[in-house]
């Protein structure tokens, strides 16, 4: 448990974030060899000639690339949310979703595609109605007194989220069956095929928002850990920094939603991961968490364009691979939380 | 010695319930304060206002002569540490790591702890004699050995006041011990320790006071030998009990037969 060991898993979990990008550009319906890819690099960068056609460079920088990097993007925010959410409901069971912020996203966006409003109104609606779920679920939460704080939170995202996930199902049984109905699954079930540079550049500054204070917060988050007077005791202002913390999270969240749909698992599953391979100090935890959550739905995303002739939808995959290694984990890890 | 904490006519509790009045309580550097009362007899509620967790509902409650309401939470922590009572870790930090937590009100809101931190946190170890836990996780210590990491903790603040909730509670008997050594030896080097038991023999071991709480808010106040009395803990505890001197010392016996 020295830094060496440490510092070992962050090299490779960036050596395979690397490699990783660099297969996900190569691989697909058009493939293209690394020679390709070094080649159409090193035009871009240092304006060397190349032979390629220009289809190559399309596929690259108009369709994987946005791709690749909403893939980095939305798994590095999920994991990093959830790492947070776990710390601070000292629970390595939570997700970030927890809170309601993904049921919140999923009415916004369902909404959006009920009416038929185009795809940057869906994806507004999908970052307010996160935002908007959590902000009545920490309402009520903090408005229940005499509850342990966090209990209360946990049951009000229990119940605003089953409560959007009954409204949800009354807007899939209302919906038009041939053309709202497929886009509203599709949704549901996140992808990240459609996604433009639009989507990006509009995610990007709200997921940065909440990352600046998750970071800035990075060693306070121990803190959070303990149980409410013990903190208090330590000087903390534990009501502040938790909402701060819930706020930043959403915050990734709900960003991360709006451009990819609800995408499971990997929030809860990263963040687990990570905490096995470098203990639970959230400064060392949150960058780790990310890379690992980057390149997990990294690998995901290219493996549901490219294993069967039509797109699978990654929160299948994720579910089909996070059932099994959190199983696993349950069975047999019990260090990292017991 | 100094007056580290002071009550003068506390009332505490909350406000349709009030747990205790009129409390007068000063605590000197050097001295152990022994707090003892039956279950549900307010000693938490007690300890939590005494902490600055709870509002006070009246009187007066100063901490080296200055009212607590008026100090910074993080100027309450340099000087007044708490020990909970089973500290329920939920994440497999290591003792180093726990122990630099008490560090907080010391490094700055978005900093982490620097090399004067990490110093302090060693000096804290080093003074409990758990060197050889430091690397170890807290989840997987023994409880004797997680009270001695939390007790680490509190030296670790910088503060010379410590408040002890039932810190012997489910230890072994030699753990017992071993925290009760703690305490006297922390005594003498002038810290001002405060904390709960349920077991009336710990005063005579290792208090220089105590506080006898009983259920409805009698209270008795005093040295051990005034306050631990057959007659005292019959009242509070309703059951027989003889003490007993021995060695200097008194021992409290219970009266099993009717």
């Amino acid at each position: 448990m020295t830094l060496r060991p440490r510092a070992v898993v962050y090299a490779f979990a960036a050596l395979g974030l690397v490699l990783l990008t660099v297969l996900a550009f190569a691989t697909g319906r058009f493939p293209l060899s690394f020679a390709e890819l070094g080649a159409l690099a090193a035009n871009k960068l240092f304006g060397a000639g190349y032979a390629l056609p220009p289809s190559a460079e399309t596929v690259v920088l108009q369709v994987r690339g946005p791709r690749i990097i909403a893939a980095l993007l939305v798994g590095a925010a999920l994991a990093a949310a959830g790492t947070a959410y776990q710390g601070m409901f000292r629970n390595p069971l939570v997700s970030p979703d927890i809170l309601g912020v993904s049921a919140g996203a999923a009415l916004g966006a369902v909404l959006g595609i009920f009416f038929s409003q185009s795809v940057l109104v869906i994806q507004l609606g999908a970052f307010a109605g996160g935002l908007a779920a959590v902000a009545v679920v920490t309402a009520v939460g903090a408005s229940v007194r005499r509850h342990d704080p966090i209990l209360a939170l946990i049951l009000a995202g229990i119940v605003i989220g089953t409560l959007f996930g009954s409204a949800i199902g009354l807007l899939k049984y209302l919906a038009d069956p041939y053309n709202q109905l497929p886009a509203i699954t599709f949704w549901l079930l996140g992808s990240l095929a459609a996604v433009a540079p639009r989507d990006l550049a509009f995610a990007l500054p709200f997921a940065l928002a909440g990352l600046v204070p998750l970071f800035l917060l990075r060693w306070r988050m121990n803190l959070l850990s303990l149980s409410d007077d013990e903190a208090r005791a330590l000087g903390v202002p534990v009501t502040r920094l938790r909402i701060a913390v819930v706020c930043a999270a959403t915050l990734m969240t709900a960003a991360a939603v709006a451009i990819s749909g609800i995408i499971g698992w990997v929030g809860l599953l990263i963040p687990h991961a990570a905490r096995l391979l470098v203990g639970p100090e959230f400064s060392r935890l949150l960058p780790l968490s990310m890379l690992l959550g980057a390149a997990f739905l990294l690998a995901v995303d290219t493996l549901s364009r490219t294993i069967a002739p039509i797109e699978v939808p990654p929160g299948v995959l994720t579910a089909l691979i996070g059932t099994p290694f959190f199983l696993w984990l349950f069975a047999t890890a019990r260090r990292s939380w017991q | 010695m100094a007056v580290m904490l002071e009550a003068r006519g506390l009332g505490y509790g909350y406000p349709q319930r009030a747990v205790g009045r009129n409390l007068d309580l000063q605590v000197r550097a050097g001295e152990v304060l022994a707090v003892l009362g039956p279950n549900g007899g307010g000693k938490t509620t007690l300890f939590r206002t005494l902490l600055g967790l709870l509002p006070a509902q009246a009187g007066a409650l100063l901490l080296d002569g200055q009212a607590l309401d008026t100090i910074a939470r993080g100027e309450v922590a340099r000087r007044l540490g708490y020990v909970p009572q089973g500290h329920a870790a939920q994440f497999a930090f290591t003792v180093r790591e726990a122990v630099l937590m008490g560090r907080t009100s010391h490094v700055g809101l978005f900093a982490a702890p620097g090399a004067a931190d990490r110093d302090a946190a060693e000096r804290a170890i080093r003074a409990l004699g758990i060197g050889e836990l430091a690397e170890r996780v807290v989840t997987e210590l023994s409880g004797g050995e997680r009270q001695l990491a939390m007790i680490a903790r509190a030296l670790a603040q910088g503060a010379r006041l410590l408040i002890l909730d039932e810190p012997t509670a489910s230890l072994d008997f030699g753990n017992q011990v071993r925290v009760l050594r703690e305490l006297r030896r922390l005594a003498a080097e002038g810290y001002a320790i405060v904390f709960a038991t349920h077991d009336p023999g710990q005063a005579f071991l290792a208090a220089s006071r105590v506080l006898l709480i009983a259920r409805g808010g009698a209270r008795r106040q005093g040295t051990p030998e005034e306050v631990i009395t057959a007659e005292n803990l019959r009242q509070v505890y309703g059951v027989e009990v003889r003490v007993v001197p021995i060695d200097g010392t008194n021992v409290c016996l219970p009266v099993l037969t009717a």
